[in-house]
């Protein structure tokens, strides 16, 4: 599978050596050259530097030929925006966006987009955690 | 009108002394904090701390009944998040948003914003209309193919010493407002355009295309 993503944070560095060691194609986009040192060493991953929300930069990472887009950066609104274009310009079959704030992760739910809210994962964790501490 | 204008930079402050010289209502809302204590000074009341894209909190304030909401921060990305939470979950009747890419214009009205304002191809235009006069620069981008360009008559232009009545302009296309010297003529069917007048003009694409094959 063709994989491009956007932000090579540690969540996006971690998925991207994961695909590549399971045979995917993946491309990985950041504004900062220096983000990349989190990918392997002498990986296959390709290595766009720039903004994801810009489309020449997004094509040069070779998203018109991707079956999917995953938007990690840091920020939200960086990441809404990208998998919106992802999905309605370049017509991306799997797309999702990581959401950390909640409100804005089920607004953009509700409209149809894919998120992960790590936000609302971690509190269920907790949650489940502390109950079961309870229970005892 | 009451209108809630997002990001206090230059862009944003104007706005809000625009709009509030013709009477409206404005709140300006800007995230960062030490941005925010300056522009207190200077504007008092009508500016409020806060995160645009949250504007839960806003709306114990009233913010819920704005009619129109400008998204002017210095970032694309925000500006698109900003108009679509406010349309989502806040039911604001308008959005517009700054737009620093002029690419994404488009994909953001696609996307649900009302309208878009791109400085970089406004000012782009102005450029080529000094080099080339008679062209039609675009000063709002509307939903479906819709602007509002400007453009300025020459002195051998077509449409200038007849009524516009009289004038065969195409489908799709209506003149709004003249801007003649220092004054706005609203313009009627007997109104004479001059040499010099800049005319405003909302369009669809087809009509604006048709007009300038025309008269440009």
């Amino acid at each position: 599978m063709k994989v491009v993503i956007l932000g090579c944070s540690k969540i996006g560095a971690l998925l991207a050596n994961w695909l590549v060691s399971q045979k995917h194609e993946v491309s990985v986009i950041d504004v900062d050259v220096g983000s990349f040192r989190r990918l392997d060493k002498e990986t296959h991953v390709r290595q766009v530097v720039g903004m994801g929300i810009d489309y020449d930069i997004l094509k040069k990472a070779g998203i018109e030929k991707a079956e999917a887009f995953v938007a990690v950066t840091n920020s939200d609104n960086t990441n809404l925006t990208a998998a919106q274009i992802a999905q309605s310009k370049f017509n991306i079959p799997r797309v999702i966006a990581r959401v950390r704030d909640p409100k804005r992760a089920k607004a953009f739910e509700e409209i149809g987009l894919n998120i992960m809210c790590p936000t609302i994962w971690a509190a269920e964790e907790l949650k489940t955690f502390l109950l079961k501490k309870e229970s005892r | 009108m009451y209108v809630i204008v997002v990001g206090g930079g230059q862009v944003g402050i104007n706005l809000l002394k625009l709009l509030q010289a013709e009477g409206h209502e404005v709140l300006l809302v800007e995230k960062e904090s030490g941005r925010y204590s300056q522009l207190v000074e200077e504007l008092g009341e009508s500016v409020i701390l806060g995160d645009g894209t949250e504007l839960g909190t806003l709306m114990d304030t009233g913010a819920n009944r704005a009619d129109v909401l400008v998204a002017a921060t210095g970032a694309d990305q925000d500006n698109l998040i900003i108009c679509q939470m406010a349309k989502i979950l806040y039911y604001i009747p308008k959005t517009i948003a700054r737009v620093n890419d002029p690419k994404n214009e488009e994909m953001f009205q696609t996307l649900g914003v009302d309208a878009t304002v791109s400085a970089t191809r406004i000012i782009g235009s102005l450029i080529e209309e000094k080099i080339d006069p008679g062209l039609a620069i675009p000063l709002m981008a509307l939903k479906g193919g819709v602007e509002i360009f400007q453009t300025q008559l020459s002195a051998d232009s077509l449409l200038i010493d007849k009524k516009i009545a009289k004038l065969k302009l195409p489908e799709d296309f209506i003149i709004v407002a003249i801007l003649r010297g220092n004054d706005v003529v609203i313009p009627k069917g007997d109104t004479v355009l001059q040499a010099n007048d800049t005319v405003i003009a909302l369009a669809k694409k087809e009509g604006k295309e048709a007009f300038q094959k025309l008269f440009l």
